[in-house]
């Protein structure tokens, strides 16, 4: 039925005039819990399905989605996105070309030992409250767990001979402790902000094994009330692998989308200070730091078999020994840009076009061990777990803040401090990088905002602990 | 209108059907249209538009809750909506704070509904973004015009059912002249009150005198925020002071009968000085909700559950994910100087492009200006984060054009600043010094939320940084 639909839709598209079109019939399940203070709060279940169809008429795009796959709505909404691609010649742009991609006819699907959504909801629900409730017992004026599961199947045609389907479970979860003071609010998350997430089986969240961090989080969360302020100054930086993913996502993975590169991002999400002439030659940072596109990593957020528009899941280059190699690209995009490869487009339902979209962007590992990147620095902080995110239109000034930080004396991991921020301009920073831990997780992130109307993306992010020099850090108000 | 209603009341006939009279059950069907035309190197390069109908259903049964929705709004589509959500209800723990049902209560009809907006063409859209691009002359153009229409029906298993319509249009877009930008942003009830060159003008102007800018030290100096950037201190407060579940838990800086403002401050949450469908998610009538009058903070958003702890009630707030983060005001007006709570004040949508001199884009805001001796006028904020709740310490970076601002005169472009402030401290008592006398409505990211204010002169302003290094 969705081949049907989507089959329909694009010769519709082309019959009213299209030059190419493709279309996305994508059924999803989602279903979320989370908890506090012991007790479920929200249960949410949602299921959704509909077709989207692009099409492109001279240099103009037009998109339309409808929840409907008669063959009837199908054929309107293909005559429909030509319709809406024909107004668009009322403001044209340059002519639009595709780099060509080979039709495939496939299927794929992601890594999954357990279904997720047939694990009993009774055990979930038993997990998250017994979590909470140890947080609670251990300090916690605020415990919360939260875990979400996306079941997605996709059928995807394209004019040029496209016939791809994709089953791709997503899924993770996490817990919080808030303890809130005199005028402040402290939190330590495990094991991440929001969770970890990846596109796996609920395997990844009993790996987890959340119960087993309650406590201590709990504790934690209250010792930071009274912990010494992050001091104010140029100090050597150690982040965790958990705050190093969100860096490399806001500073190394947006800056190399190609469609703000470009600028059709402009208005909105922002542009990036990465100018296309120098690909290939620019030093973006240390020669510790390579920085692969690589959506095939078994079960990491940003993988799948093709994207959106039908490109197969292919390893790139964006980093290599500190030069900037690679970007993330469409098929649209890459031909502006006289590059040959797109596969990094994807939208996040059937009713959204597909955009440039970080798949799994990550730090290759280096040499040590936290352990002994800590072991050598004299003097500096050890920052984790993001609390906030702050970074300008091109992608180089940052402003981040953790949840926890910890002096670093004489090789030794010292006091605990709080409200550790630290800001820093992007290739400055990653010039910086001399220590690098081969301590890597694949990082996912479930809530990547981008596009109009506003999309969510999920993105993954191999990182491990590093150490930065001459960093600012304990920015105040 | 009626098949949404038809669909509400199946749904809660379902229900009745397949758990008993016991159950109670709310649903919510909202059919959408929206379409947005995205323009960028002044060019159109994504144009959208989608048709779909939701259905939400919360169920409390037995003494427990559960929430499900969908589209399938086909027979089998529904009954599976209702399966899957009272077997997720048998499932979920004991709810005794459930708050119970909205009983049957008269809705306000709300603003009137633009036909001709609500079913927009896609060249109606190109038609202002033709408008924009043709106005900045030469000047690179990004943004987008966006058309919402959206119909709604409510219904509960306790007799209550609304019905409410409600279309918005917005444009939103930005000049580029030698890496300078200039933005000109505008909300309206109606596409027809959009104008697209005069938001043109207005944005090419403001890029044009933003270009060749100087690095300024940080610090705290005295500022001019234009509508666009008070429209992010409006969300900030919404999302983290005004919301009362994070009130409830101390995690808010509002305390109800404390002076926390400037006198000059009194914030209206008023969904229906605009398009906005006339109830929440739980059938609620929406209303004007005073948060702060004359300085006073005087209220904070609830829903029912949120509304039924604090013992006041649910305020209309009731919105998707509010029972985890909690309940938010989304249409806050920041009612100029001398106006009273109920005052209505048209906002510039047919004279946005008056007053155009280059960074000072309207007389109201030429006002505020000309009493500074040496201060910053800012237009936009930018990737506003909050560092910590509490107290609203917020970091961002001001964007589209900061200018030196003295002796009442902006002197020059500045390069773009981060900041680190806390919100309800800029606007605290003696804080602020001015407000325009002419609200600009600033659309939000989604249609039905919106943020209304004139410009605001403030005495301080913590800048941390400048962006550039």
């Amino acid at each position: 039925m969705g081949f049907d639909a989507a089959t329909a839709a694009v010769q519709a598209a082309l019959d009213a005039g299209a030059r190419y079109a493709d279309a996305r019939v994508m059924h999803r399940r989602y279903e979320s819990m989370s908890a506090r203070n012991g007790d479920i709060e929200e249960l949410a279940q949602h299921e959704s399905i509909g077709l989207g169809v692009r099409a492109l008429v001279g240099s103009g795009w037009g998109f339309h989605a409808v929840p409907e796959l008669s063959d009837a709505a199908a054929r309107d909404a293909g005559r429909r996105a030509a319709a809406i691609a024909a107004a668009s010649a009322r403001v044209p742009g340059p002519p639009i070309d595709l780099v060509p991609v080979g039709a495939a006819v496939a299927s794929w699907a992601s890594e999954c030992a357990v279904d997720p959504l047939g694990v009993p909801l009774s055990d979930k629900g038993d997990l998250l409250v017994g979590a909470t409730a140890t947080m609670r017992e251990h300090g916690a004026d605020l415990a919360e767990g939260l875990y979400q599961v996306w079941d997605t199947t996709k059928w995807f045609v394209s004019s040029e001979g496209h016939r791809i389907d994709q089953h791709i479970r997503e899924c993770g979860g996490g817990i919080s402790a808030t303890s809130i003071g005199d005028g402040e609010t402290q939190r330590r998350s495990y094991p991440s902000y929001r969770g970890q997430y990846g596109t796996t089986g609920w395997e990844l969240v009993t790996a987890l094994d959340l119960a087993a961090h309650a406590a201590r989080i709990a504790e934690e969360s209250r010792e930071l009330l009274s912990a010494p302020e992050c001091p104010a100054g140029e100090t050597d930086l150690i982040l965790g692998g958990e705050q190093l993913a969100l860096q490399i996502h806001e500073s190394v993975g947006h800056a190399i989308e190609l469609d703000r590169i470009l600028g059709w991002e402009a208005a909105f999400a922002g542009t990036s200070w990465l100018d296309l002439t120098r690909l290939g030659s620019l030093r973006y940072g240390s020669e510790l730091m390579n920085v692969t596109i690589d959506p095939t990593i078994p079960g990491a957020l940003g993988s799948f078999g093709f994207d959106d528009e039908g490109s197969p899941a292919v390893r790139r280059d964006a980093v290599r020994e500190g030069r900037w190699v690679g970007v993330l690209a469409g098929r649209d995009s890459a031909a502006v840009a006289g590059l040959d490869y797109g596969g990094s487009v994807r939208a996040d339902g059937w009713a959204r076009l597909p955009m440039v979209r970080m798949t799994n962007v990550g730090l290759e590992p280096g040499p040590h061990t936290l352990d002994e990147i800590i072991a050598a620095t004299d003097d500096g902080v050890l920052m984790d777990v993001n609390r906030s995110w702050s970074i300008d239109d091109k992608r180089l000034n940052f402003q981040f803040g953790c949840e926890v930080g910890w002096e670093v004396r004489n090789g030794r991991r010292g006091r605990m401090l709080r409200n550790p921020t630290y800001t820093g301009i992007g290739p400055v920073f990653w010039r910086s990088m001399d220590m690098l831990s081969s301590e890597t997780v694949a990082w996912g992130t479930p809530n990547c905002g981008k596009g109009q109307p506003g999309q969510v993306g999920h993105t993954g992010h191999p990182a491990a602990p590093a150490r930065f020099r001459g960093v600012r850090v304990g920015v105040r108000a | 209108m009626s098949d949404e209603r038809d669909l509400a009341a199946r749904v809660v006939e379902l229900v009745r059907r397949a758990a008993g009279p016991g159950a109670e059950a709310e649903v919510l069907v909202t059919r959408s249209d929206l379409a947005l035309t995205r323009f960028a190197n002044s060019f159109i390069h994504q144009n959208v538009a989608e048709t779909g109908t939701a259905v939400r259903l919360r169920l409390h049964v037995d003494g427990r809750t559960a929430a499900g929705g969908g589209n399938r709004v086909d027979a089998d589509g529904l009954a599976a909506l209702v399966d899957r959500t009272r077997a997720a209800a048998r499932l979920a723990p004991p709810d005794p704070a459930w708050p119970g049902l909205t009983a049957p209560t008269p809705v306000p009809a709300g603003p009137a509904v633009d036909e001709a907006t609500a079913f927009a063409s896609p060249d109606e859209r190109a038609a202002r973004v033709r408008a924009f691009v043709d106005a900045v002359e030469g000047l690179e153009a990004a943004g987008y015009c966006r058309t919402a229409y959206r119909s709604g029906a409510f219904a509960n298993s306790a007799g209550h059912s609304v019905v409410g319509r409600a279309a918005e249009a917005a444009l939103d877009g930005i000049a580029r002249a030698g890496g300078a930008d200039g933005v000109a942003r505008h909300c309206a009830d109606r596409l027809a009150d959009l104008d697209g060159a005069a938001l043109g003008a207005r944005a090419a102007a403001k890029a044009r005198a933003a270009a060749d800018p100087v690095e300024l030290p940080p610090g705290h100096y005295e500022v001019v925020l234009e509508p666009a950037a008070v429209a992010d201190l409006l969300q900030n407060l919404a999302w983290f002071g005004f919301n009362g579940k994070r009130h409830a838990e101390r995690q808010s800086f509002a305390e109800p009968g404390a002076a926390q403002f400037d006198p000059a401050v009194t914030l209206v949450d008023d969904p229906l000085h605009a398009s906005t469908l006339p109830f929440d998610l739980e059938g609620t009538p929406r209303r004007a909700l005073t948060l702060v009058r004359a300085g006073t903070t005087g209220a904070v958003a609830h829903d029912r559950r949120s509304g039924a702890a604090a013992g006041t009630g649910s305020t209309g707030h009731g919105m998707a994910g509010g029972s985890t983060f909690g309940p938010i005001p989304s249409n806050i007006r920041l009612l100029p100087a001398g106006a009273d709570p109920g005052a209505t004040v048209d906002g510039p949508a047919g004279t946005v492009g008056a007053g155009v001199t280059g960074a000072v884009g309207d007389p109201d805001t030429a006002v505020l200006v000309a009493g500074v001796r040496r201060g910053l006028l800012v237009s936009d904020f930018w990737y506003t984060r909050v560092l910590d709740p509490k107290q609203l310490v917020v970091t961002g970076l001001t964007r589209n054009g900061v200018w030196l601002v003295e002796d009442g005169v902006p002197v020059r472009a500045v390069r773009d600043f981060r900041f680190t402030e806390s919100y309800p401290r800029a606007l605290g008592p003696g804080r602020v010094l001015g407000l325009g006398r002419r609200p600009d409505r600033q659309p939000d990211r989604s249609d039905g939320s919106w943020w209304e204010a004139p410009a605001a002169r403030l005495s301080s302003w913590n800048f941390t940084g400048g962006a550039s290094g």
